[in-house]
């Protein structure tokens, strides 16, 4: 049995350690808001955290969740109140969704870790997840919009 | 012989070098003891200390320069491989591929040589090579030099990298003797050789290439012009 959190919940699955996380995740837990693209760490659908980090679960051994915290885009906040959250649904960013996720996950470490991204920032921190529909310049708008958001939310 | 055989020779031999080096020292040191002779206090090397006792630790063999250039010059295509040059590139990106393109995905150095954001090599690079053809390979210590201490090989000549090699400015503060370990025993500079499905080896097995580096430091370690 591997053991971690997913979303804060602890939980132990008899998945062989050489599962991608990805599968673990959807099918042995049933969070599919977390979208397979290309399963060779190519499209950035997979993302989620571990411990914090962006990790592309596709590729990502389900071993290396033992003892980890993980978040996927179902635990990023309870009640659609991350400033993230926020500005894609106050933007109007997705197309067809399917790699939304992922972007957010991205977006998550980046204002995490620079509460005032730059554009080049953004285009430093998001040039691993792909958008088939091209909503690339709203997710750069979003970001910037959630940054301030959450700068509001600070004082 | 196994490679693994040739290894495990490989390394004894490494072994029973570093340990006839320090037996060597210490026997000149109560040598200069015994002849009641002190080191100078300050100004000399240790090398003229030892020479004022009439016994010198520098045979013509250790500086047979030519030697070491010719050496040097048999290990040079290992570093400018792909395999070990994409990750020791001229720019703030990694690069991928045997014909060392930029590493897609605009990925960075980043301030630790890991990345950045969301973007570190650990979101896709794992513990170890992933099984396929174009899948992520993978290390425990993937990642670029720091770029306090970038370690260029990309576009570095013979001679030019051979000098950065031996600076302790440039080479991570190693001494000649680290950098035959360094060669030797580091895991991810072991990754060169088992990288995985889909990517050349470099031009000489690892063994060749710890021997030439061997004699290169043996021969004095003089630089290609
Ligand atoms: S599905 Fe994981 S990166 Fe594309
Ligand atoms: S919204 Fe369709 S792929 Fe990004």
């Amino acid at each position: 049995m591997i053991s971690f959190t997913v979303n804060g919940k602890a939980v132990s699955v008899a998945d062989p350690p050489s599962t991608p996380l990805l599968w673990v995740i959807r099918d042995s837990l049933k969070l599919t808001g977390t979208k397979y693209g290309c399963g060779m760490a190519l499209c950035g659908a997979c993302t989620v955290h571990i411990d914090g980090e962006a990790v592309r679960s596709c590729v990502a051994p389900v071993s290396r969740a033992e003892g980890k915290k993980i978040t996927t885009i179902e635990g990023i906040s309870p009640d659609l109140t991350h400033p993230l959250q926020q500005a894609w649904i106050e933007i109007d960013v997705p197309q067809c969704g399917y790699c939304q996720s992922g972007q957010i996950m991205s977006a998550a470490v980046l204002l995490a870790e620079n509460p005032a991204p730059t554009d080049t920032d953004i285009d430093e921190a998001m040039s691993g997840n792909i958008c088939r529909c091209g909503t690339y310049p709203r997710i750069r708008q979003a970001i910037h919009r959630a940054a301030e958001i959450k700068a509001r939310g600070a004082k | 012989m196994t490679n693994n055989t040739k290894w495990q020779v490989l390394t004894a031999l490494l072994l029973l070098g570093f340990a006839g080096a320090f037996l060597a020292l210490w026997s000149q040191q109560s040598t200069s003891a015994n002849t009641g002779k002190t080191a100078p206090a300050r100004g000399l090397s240790s090398a003229n200390a030892l020479a004022e006792t009439g016994v010198t630790t520098v045979s013509a063999a250790d500086t047979d320069a030519a030697a070491a250039q010719a050496a040097f010059e048999r290990a040079y295509p290992v570093f400018v491989s792909p395999r070990c040059q994409n990750c020791h590139p001229s720019g703030d990106a990694p690069l991928q591929g045997d014909d060392s393109h930029v590493h897609a995905q605009n990925v960075k150095r980043g301030t630790d040589g890991h990345g950045v954001y969301g973007m570190r090599c650990q979101t896709c690079h794992q513990d170890a090579n992933l099984p396929g053809a174009n899948m992520p390979p993978g290390n425990p210590k993937w990642g670029l030099p720091p770029p306090q201490m970038k370690m260029v090989f990309v576009g570095r000549t013979s001679g030019e990298l051979c000098r950065q090699l031996k600076d302790p400015k440039l080479n991570g503060g190693r001494s000649l003797a680290q950098i035959l370990t360094h060669v030797a025993a580091d895991d991810l500079v072991g990754w060169g050789w088992n990288p995985g499905d889909g990517r050349t080896l470099p031009p000489l097995n690892r063994p060749d290439f710890v021997a030439a580096m061997q004699e290169w430091v043996n021969d004095g370690a003089a630089c290609p012009n």
